[in-house]
């Protein structure tokens, strides 16, 4: 099957394409050059007036296993008036904020997405994850483990036995066929499982004696032993208080020359305010990320209305739950993480939502490098992944940016420097943020640009002065060569891959896992592993160390 | 010349015991290591053989079968799909599909078994764990409305009474077990309290201990319920004081007077003590992969049960679309019954319905439901020789064995059949 | 709503689970394991006493859906309780009634019991 896309103004910042008025030719699902297609046979789009980028790569959105169906299941509320009806080809669905899953993959699509990583997911429920990405169409995706409250893990901590660690992390991935390791509040929920928490990087975990601060720099190590493709995935410690942003730096300082990933930090980004309203801290966070080099993140933004917010982080979601008086849903999962999932409201009069929000865009604007801060709303905490266009046009329209601001609470105007920040994001900066730039931090190779050899995973936009309105309707969107989207609608649904690594470990781990297994789990290890059962559609990225 | 199959799941009930092992000859089961009585029957009873599909009590073969069925979903305005609670959910998948495809009512069993919990999730969130938390930390276990010993027979040793776990080296003397049902059963005779609440009356139990929970003074009344006022106020003491409590429920709330408002209360009641001491709630789940259907029908359409299609898109309507409602108003007319059996479990102005309209049944063992259907598939028995997926009570998610060599077809493989034969 | 004969009372039905009626349902539902485990009712001693049942004598169970006769067997049960394992027996007499939820009145109905 060979394609050609002619004559578009190219953005592929991963090999320096600024616009640049260019054919792009694909044959057999991957971008080639132009003499290994025969133009004959070659199905041409004209391109010419239009923008062309690789597809979307999102690099933490939550989408898919046991948090995520919790959320669907207790929000009925959220479902009605979103619903889509089943066509002749496509599935029905509904949802808002916590779309199901055919409506998810078309979604996506349906944006000029292509690639979307599952945020966090307990090994132990890793199976119901890949299920449900199965059923998730189009888009290609990977699991995040969660392993920073894991008791095995913080056994070996404490027992100074971190290449005792390091196996077992590199067994996990391979049992539970997830793509990166993810931290959420290390410490904190285990903790939360006596009703207590972390606060300090010092703190400790009950019953273990080992500290945030060791678990993480032990994960840090362990990704770079093992040579992950992403770098460890963190949610910290204090999500939400106003010690985030000052633990925050001190994390970025504990692991500096380490290889991290700092997620939603918009959510950590936060200082001591007046009157219980926390301050940005933005301004502090975007120098030290500016300050570390082996450092990524991905922001988080604020967007105001509904959302849901859903985190492995208990002890947060408890305290939400008591603050905001919302229904709630906890879950503690044996020998590993927790989790809990609270509706919310974000209102620009809310003087909170408010400081949120301008967190948020202050990161965007403070972060000198495009390559180091993605665009995320951390779907669906701070927003749903349907608002990114929306995102997009707040990054590249200082007018609208300021339209915006000069509608929220004043007391998150106040404090703000948004005002003095008028940098504006060029194309080729949103197809850094929003592709190239998670794409290479994920360590995706064949996705987020368009060389030679890379997925053709393309979407292509009218160009409008009204950036939401672009982003959000492409032209045509390619998938593996494909045309999955024409005018904003999906038109096939091909499925999408699982990727996921299986770094080698000392086979004699094994044998101490089996022992853990019979104390900490309820069961047993030979149906807790899917090592030989491959989820959907599964493709193996290597890691760099053998 | 016997095979040795471990780590085989058990899937006749929510605990999917999945340390079970089957020693066998071709189809004949020599020995059995750690199932139930339930389990034992299961396993025990399992016949692989193949027997042909049927059309009006005729053998047929399977296409023939199938292209009937197709007809009768093809020409129904308003067909059923029910059931799915013993199926893999493979399986559960494709009858999803099905119903998107055909607009049609799809239900699953927890409609008359935690449907009510499902709702009352809905209205207030659950805060829960999984069982190995039990096992390891819970020093307060609370069975209300429920009775493990007659329907989760392995629960009291695997999770909820005895097991010796990480915090609770003593086992059984490390926690300390109340019971509250409206007549001593084999479960009540393990607890260290029993509190006999008179029928229908748990609602204002419930709301009494929130009540006292915050505070609140109870007044000059002496007992609720049936249950005197001190022994509310010493069960709430030591819930406020515990390590980390869990309560148990099951059919005791959500079959009785209150139903969905029963399970809202004592949601609450769990959420509300959180503030004191960490508290969860586990729903007693009964069949072996009720809690897949519920996921795999949420994942799909947003709702886990009472799910019409008939628009085109997913609406959700208790009352309006669960199983009992549509057939006890006679609103269906065809029904494809995969993995139940609602002739032997619905109330009889329901069941009676399936008996009027085109039925199709999808089961390992020729049920109640089997015997008045006008197509019948006798499918593999998940589990046994059938491998997938199964979901625990508590959501964990574990692997399906195909033990026992068989030719049957799978719910799946039939299923996917009719989603390529409607129209 | 039914009437009340000379000798019969009204009580409260409870339908459930047992392990008799789990194991006979594998042996299959036409089996006598399950007749036996699912056709059956538990009394309170002292009912049965007033009601002038016998211990394994039968009653008859009435409701506004239907009715049934079945042994029944003093159980430990509180008095104005019966409890018949749930079945195709005992949901003849459970309505089809489930208050908008889909769930019928499993637990805690009434029904008129009465020698047979």
């Amino acid at each position: 099957m060979m394609l050609g896309i002619l004559g578009g103004r190219v953005y592929d910042p991963t090999n320096g394409i600024d616009g640049e008025i260019r054919d792009i030719w694909v044959k057999d699902g991957r971008v080639v050059s132009s003499d290994a297609v025969g133009r004959e046979e070659a199905q041409v789009v004209d391109a010419t007036g239009l923008v062309v980028m690789p597809g979307g790569v999102d690099i933490h959105s939550h989408i898919a296993g046991p948090k995520v169906n919790a959320g669907r299941k207790f929000r009925p509320e959220d479902h009605r008036g979103t619903e889509r009806a089943r066509t002749e080809a496509f599935r029905s669905g509904s949802g808002r904020t916590v779309p199901t899953t055919h409506l998810t993959g078309y979604l996506y699509a349906e944006m000029g997405y292509t690639t979307v990583m599952e945020a966090a997911t307990a090994p132990l429920a890793a199976r119901h994850t890949h299920e449900e990405l199965a059923d998730v169409p189009i888009i290609d995706k990977g699991a995040f483990i969660t392993v920073g409250n894991n008791h095995f893990l913080m056994e070996c901590i404490k027992e100074g036995r971190r290449e005792r660690a390091r196996d077992y992390v590199a067994w996990l991935l391979g049992a539970s066929k997830g793509y990166a390791v993810k931290i959420v509040n290390p410490g904190g929920v285990e903790n939360w499982k006596w009703g207590s928490n972390v606060g300090e990087l010092d703190d400790e975990v009950i019953g273990f004696g080992v500290t945030p601060r060791q678990i993480l720099e032990t994960v840090a190590w362990i990704g770079d032993e093992l040579g992950l493709p992403h770098a460890p995935h963190i949610h910290g410690i204090n999500l939400g208080r106003s010690s985030s942003a000052r633990t925050t730096m001190e994390t970025m300082a504990t692991l500096d020359g380490q290889r991290v990933h700092f997620c939603h930090l918009q959510f950590l980004s936060y200082g001591p305010g007046k009157r219980g309203v926390h301050a940005s801290g933005a301004v502090a966070v975007a120098e030290a990320v500016n300050a570390h080099p082996g450092v990524t993140v991905d922001v988080g933004q604020l967007v105001f209305g509904s959302a849901t917010t859903m985190t492995s982080d208990g002890p947060l979601q408890h305290n939400l739950h008591r603050t905001t008086g919302a229904k709630w849903v906890n879950d503690d999962v044996e020998g590993e993480t927790g989790g809990g999932i609270v509706p919310v409201l974000y209102k620009r009069t809310n003087p909170i939502n408010a400081v949120m929000w301008a967190t948020g865009m202050e990161l965007f604007l403070l972060v000198d490098d495009p390559w180091k801060v993605f665009l995320t709303t951390d779907h669906p905490n701070a927003g749903c992944f349907t608002a990114y266009p929306q995102v997009i046009r707040l990054l590249m329209d200082r007018a609208y940016r300021s339209e915006v601001f000069a509608g929220i609470h004043a007391r998150a105007r106040a404090g703000s420097v948004l005002p003095e920040l008028d940098r504006e994001y060029s194309l080729y900066e949103i197809a850094v943020i929003s592709r190239a730039g998670p794409a290479r931090a994920l360590g995706l190779k064949k996705k987020g640009h368009l060389g030679e050899g890379a997925d053709a995973d393309i979407a292509i936009y009218r160009e409008a002065d009204d950036k939401a309105e672009m982003f959000a309707h492409p032209r045509f969107v390619f998938k593996r060569g494909e045309l999955v989207v024409r005018d904003g609608a999906v038109v096939a649904d091909p499925p999408g891959r699982t990727f996921y690594v299986a770094p080698p470990y000392d086979p004699g781990v094994e044998k101490e896992i089996r022992g853990h297994f019979e104390r900490a789990y309820t069961i047993s290890f030979e149906n807790y592993s899917m090592v030989g059962q491959d989820p959907d559609h599964g493709e193996v990225i290597a890691c760099t160390r053998a | 010349m016997s095979t040795t199959v471990e780590h085989v799941a058990c899937t006749f009930c929510g605990c999917v015991c999945d340390d079970i092992a089957v020693e066998f000859e071709g189809t004949r089961v020599v020995r059995l290591r750690s199932a139930c009585g339930v389990g034992r029957g299961v396993i025990d009873e399992h016949d692989p053989e193949v027997r042909p599909p049927l059309v009006g009590g005729r053998e047929v073969r399977w296409e023939e079968a199938v292209e009937a069925a197709a007809a009768i979903l093809d020409q129904a305005d308003s067909p059923l799909i029910y059931g799915l609670s013993s199926s893999a959910v493979e399986a559960q998948r494709k009858a999803v599909e099905l119903a998107d495809r055909l607009g049609a009512i799809i239900d699953t069993t927890s409609s008359v078994c935690h449907g009510p919990t499902g709702l009352a999730m809905q209205a207030v969130g659950e805060a829960t764990c999984t069982l190995g938390e039990v096992r390891d930390r819970a020093d307060l276990i609370v069975f209300w409305g429920c009775n493990p010993s007659a329907s989760h027979p392995r629960h009291f040793n695997r999770f909820s009474l005895t097991p010796k776990g990480a915090l609770t080296p003593n086992g059984r003397s490390d926690r300390t077990v109340f019971a509250i049902d409206v007549r001593p059963t084999g479960s009540t005779k393990q607890a260290d309290h029993f509190l006999q609440v008179d029928v229908g009356a748990d609602f204002e139990v419930l709301t009494t201990l929130r009540s006292l929970v915050k505070g609140n003074d109870v007044g000059a009344v002496a007992s609720v319920g049936g249950i005197p006022v001190d022994r509310l106020r010493d069960l709430v003491d030591r819930m406020k004081d515990c390590r980390y409590g869990v309560v148990f429920m099951g059919m005791g709330l959500t079959m009785s007077r209150g139903r969905h408002l029963n399970v809202s209360e004592l949601f609450s009641l769990v959420s509300e003590l959180n503030e004191y001491a960490r508290f969860s709630v586990i729903p007693m789940r009964g069949h072996g992969n009720v809690a897949g259907a519920d996921q795999v029908l949420t994942w799909a359409s947003g709702y886990p049960f009472a799910v019409s299609y008939a628009r085109g898109y997913p609406q959700f309507g208790p009352g309006e679309f669960t199983a009992v409602d549509v057939l006890a108003r006679g609103e269906a007319d065809a029904a494809l019954i995969v993995a139940s059996d609602p002739v032997a479990h619905f109330p009889r102005a329901a069941a009676e319905h399936l008996e009027r309209i085109p039925t199709i049944v999808l089961d390992p063992t020729p049920s109640l439901t089997a015997a008045i259907a006008q197509v019948v598939f006798p499918t593999a028995y998940y589990g046994l020789d059938a491998a997938g997926t199964a979901y625990r009570m508590d959501n964990v998610p574990i692997p399906l064995r195909r033990v026992f060599p068989s030719e049957r077809p799978t719910d799946e493989e039939i299923l996917d059949r009719m989603i390529e034969a409607v129209t | 709503m039914n009437g009340r004969s000379a000798l019969g009372e009204s009580l409260t039905l409870i339908t459930g689970r047992t392990r008799e009626q789990g194991i006979g349902m594998h042996k299959g539902k036409a089996s006598t394991e399950y007749r036996r485990a699912t056709e059956r009712a538990e009394m309170n001693a002292d009912d049965m006493a007033r009601l002038l049942i016998q211990d394994g004598g039968r009653v008859r169970l009435r409701s506004a859906a239907g009715e049934v006769e079945l042994p029944a067997h003093a159980g430990s049960l509180p008095p104005g309780l019966v409890f018949v394992p749930m079945g195709a027996s005992v949901n003849v007499l459970v309505e089809a009634e489930t208050q908008g939820t889909g769930m019928p009145s499993f637990k805690g109905s009434s029904v008129t019991v009465e020698p047979a």
